[in-house]
């Protein structure tokens, strides 16, 4: 028996019919475009955020269970050539992540601090307006500024675009610096860039971001920063934050609760 | 292929400079296959320093593409006939430069089998997409113009009516190839010394500084090498275009130092430090920073002093060092200084290693080769062109063609060196040949 | 008489370089059985039918990486109803074995090894690994 694509699309489009009355198409139909002219209700748009309650995070100095889990999770190599490094999550110190803000006369201590960093999920971000091939975007249902190992050629405009340092580039074959390897999420090939994705493989699955969920002190808020009842929201209507390098104007969703 | 068996054939030097630039380029072959098999770990960038050679020398190169409109623009537009023996020169450099453009673009990629992903999935908020629509464009107009003007000057026919409207939107396309590269950097939020508006305007005074000094150095070579003079006011006349250019680039950079250094915002003078003042860290960049303006600054010398630039053997000098001093600060310093310090304040050193600098030598050596063979060909189309004045009348009148270039031959006896002695044609030809051993 | 040598000399040449995989095959006692493919034990059907599968499971498994990964739609119908997450290694490769079912064919069928193992893993092969 041979089958055309389009023939191949239409019996599974029966059958889809058939069983699930529409519902799951029309659901796809919804996810797969912007609202249209066609009467269906406008939904609202999610914006994936994260807040770091650093005093939270400073209780364990030298604590890396949220880069633990990261690494893990998505199959990050351990390279020992600082220069070939992957990192999604990783500690940078206070004054090194708010370079932009006075942090002079901190207490040594607390200047060098390690805080947790991250792809900021920008609002407007550099890295997708200047990705030559569409490899990375913004989700448009939740924000999420996602990768696309198989379409990236490897051109590391986006690198030289993100003012946040986020991305990494894999200089090198990564595999053999992986310590263990998870067969649930792919790993990376040389010449691809990579970066944190907000687990969006969780979220498909109704789980919080892996760093999230194994921070000992629960010092990482995630929710909804476009729905105003979120818990999200209500820190940040509480509390002063900041946010990296705000006067980009690339609007980052990783909020720095000091 | 058109004309190509002229590049077949030659002296023992040419045969023997042919030969060893496809030996090198081999090498480099074999080198990149390395590169390609271990990926770009091989080379001396790094997470913090994601570009570096190679999108260096593809800057520049831009540069000396778009640089033929120094020689198209006053030859065409203003019908200033000095440059007639020059422009075919600068227009297959573009052709050259380009190519090695897009070499060095193909090398840097991490995934160079998937390049195609550009034009399947073409992204037109991407500068990267437009730069590839300006440089692949210029590329095929300076193609078409260079093989259309070979093929008239064999003929010796004037050039096709309809390519003119081609070579006149070559001139606004070379300013835009080299704009677009700008906005490549300007465009870039977090990156503060790259993130100024002069960042175009400062590429093409820098281009039309170093292409025209290459092509200044090219034609005195040619001339010693084949007797092809391109004449004494074409290259005067070049060396003014370099000399204003680097006025005007000069002029740029202290711009871009005032406003950094008395505004003395640090994301702006960090840049300045970093490459010519070295007061923050003593990074890789600083040595060729300061060698850079330091050259920069005797060529203006040189080139601001109307005797040594007419003499042509400083002229040569001055030439050589605005093409070093342009090529240190725009294929090396400018897009490594732009990664120093990295967003979280990072100095990184980034040094080219040896395979790094094998492959790069080895897309020049392409260039060279591509530069050979085009000027080969050219100088035997102009060869032949002259070859009737002093055939016999038998040979003349065996092709219709000869006819009007044995007229034109001798009623244009401006270069004396080019005129054949031979007794036929081929004699010329040999002559023209032999004058590669030299 | 020297030029007929040249040509059938040639001629010869030629058949015996066109035909040399056939005796190569030969010599080696390369066999036309297709390989006895490892099908899955828990499972009597693939998420399409098995004719489309042996011609278009790439085709298969690019659709579902492009709407999965960009479309960020997960889910699966198959022609008979069933629903599949769309994941390389969490559907397709619980049933089936990379060794003993793709490499089997690949090889019998000179396919080369396709791109998809630079990233993704086959899961039996870490279980075997880790403790």
């Amino acid at each position: 028996m041979k089958m055309t694509r389009k023939e191949f699309l239409k019996l599974t489009g029966a059958g889809l019919v058939l069983v699930f009355g529409g519902q799951e198409l029309a659901a796809l139909d919804r996810m797969a475009q912007a609202p249209g002219p066609n009467g269906a209700k406008p939904q609202r748009r999610k914006q994936w955020a994260m807040i770091v309650d650093t005093r939270k995070c400073a209780k364990d100095r030298g604590c890396t269970s949220c880069m633990e889990a990261c690494d893990w999770a998505h199959n990050i190599p351990d390279i020992p050539d600082n220069a070939h490094q992957i990192k999604w999550v990783w500690n940078e110190p206070v004054d090194k992540v708010f370079n932009d803000y006075d942090v002079r006369y901190m207490e040594e201590s607390q200047r060098t601090e390690p805080i947790p960093v991250m792809c900021n999920h920008c609002d407007s971000p550099p890295c997708v307006r200047v990705c030559p091939t569409g490899a990375t975007w913004k989700r448009p249902e939740d924000g999420i500024v996602m990768m696309d190992w198989h379409r990236c050629i490897g051109c590391r405009y986006c690198m030289a675009a993100c003012p946040y340092g986020a991305r990494s580039f894999n200089w090198v074959d990564p595999r053999p610096y992986i310590k263990k390897l998870n067969p649930d999420f792919p790993t990376r090939t040389k010449g691809v860039v990579e970066k944190c994705c907000f687990c969006d493989e969780r979220l498909a699955v109704g789980k919080a971001p892996a760093c999230v969920e194994a921070c000992p002190e629960k010092a990482m808020m995630f929710g909804d920063v476009n729905d105003p009842k979120s818990e999200i929201r209500e820190v940040l209507a509480k509390n002063y934050v900041l946010r990296r390098r705000p006067e980009l104007g690339t609007g980052p969703n990783i909020y720095y609760l000091i | 292929m058109f004309l190509f068996e002229k590049a077949l054939v030659g002296s023992r030097r040419y045969k023997i400079w042919v030969g060893a630039l496809l030996a090198y380029i081999t090498l480099a072959f074999v080198v990149y296959l390395y590169q390609l098999n271990q990926g770009l770990g091989i080379t001396g960038m790094s997470r913090n320093v994601s570009w570096g050679l190679y999108i260096g020398q593809f800057t520049f190169l831009v540069g000396v593409a778009a640089s033929a409109v120094m020689v198209v623009l006053p030859y065409y537009l203003h019908n200033r006939k000095e440059f007639g023996r020059m422009t075919i020169l600068g227009e297959s450099l573009a052709v050259a430069a380009v190519t090695m453009c897009l070499m060095f673009i193909m090398i840097d990629m991490g995934k160079p089998m998937r390049a195609l992903n550009v034009l399947l999935y073409p992204q037109f908020h991407s500068i990267m997409f437009w730069d590839m629509v300006s440089l692949g464009g210029y590329l095929i107009l300076n193609a078409v113009i260079t093989v259309n003007a070979l093929h008239a000057e064999q003929q010796d026919l004037p050039l096709p009516r309809w390519l003119m409207p081609i070579i006149l939107l070559s001139i606004p396309w070379a300013i835009s190839i080299h704009t677009v590269t700008g906005f490549l950097y300007a465009g870039l939020p977090g990156r503060l010394s790259w993130r100024t508006a002069i960042m175009a305007p400062r590429f093409l005074a820098s281009a039309f500084a170093a292409g025209p000094a290459l092509l200044i150095l090219l034609s005195l070579l040619l001339r010693k090498l084949t007797r092809y003079d391109v004449g004494k006011r074409a290259i005067n006349g070049l060396a003014v275009i370099v000399t204003y250019a680097m006025v005007i680039n000069t002029f740029f950079i202290l711009m871009e130092f005032f406003t950094a250094m008395y505004s003395r915002v640090p994301g702006l003078t960090e840049d300045f430090q970093d490459i010519y003042l070295g007061q923050l860290v003593h990074t890789s960049l600083l040595p060729w920073g300061r060698t850079s303006l330091v050259l920069m600054a005797a060529a203006l010398i040189m080139l601001l002093i109307p005797k040594i630039r007419r003499n042509e053997r400083t002229l040569a000098i001055a030439c050589g060092l605005v093409f070093l001093s342009l090529w240190i600060d725009k294929g090396f310093c400018m897009v490594v200084g732009g990664f120093i310090p990295s967003p979280l304040g990072t100095i990184t050193r980034y040094v080219p290693t040896l395979p790094e600098i094998a492959i790069t030598v080895g897309v020049w050596a392409v260039g060279a080769l591509m530069i050979t063979v085009f000027y080969k060909i050219a100088l035997a189309v102009n060869a032949g062109e002259e070859e009737p004045a002093h055939a016999p009348i038998a040979e003349v009148a065996h092709s219709v063609t000869a006819i009007g270039s044995a007229a034109q031959a001798s009623s244009t006896s401006l270069h004396p060196g080019l005129m054949p002695s031979g007794p036929d044609g081929r004699g010329a030809a040999g002559k023209d040949e032999q004058s590669w051993h030299r | 008489m020297r030029e007929k040598l040249w040509i059938y000399g040639g001629l010869l040449l030629f058949l015996v370089g066109v035909t040399f995989p056939v005796w190569r095959d030969a010599i080696t006692h390369a066999t036309t059985q297709p390989p006895a493919l490892e099908m899955p034990a828990n499972q009597k059907q693939c998420v399409a039918p098995t004719d489309y599968m042996l011609t278009s499971h790439m085709k298969l498994l690019m659709d579902w990486r492009t709407s999965a990964v960009r479309d960020n739609n997960w889910k699966y119908t198959s022609f008979n109803g069933k629903v599949y997450q769309k994941r390389f290694s969490g559907t397709c490769l619980q049933c089936h074995s990379k060794a003993k079912f793709c490499d089997r064919c690949h090889t019998y069928v000179g396919a080369r090894t396709p791109y998809c193992w630079n990233c993704h893993v086959d899961p039996a092969l870490v279980k075997g690994a880790t403790p």
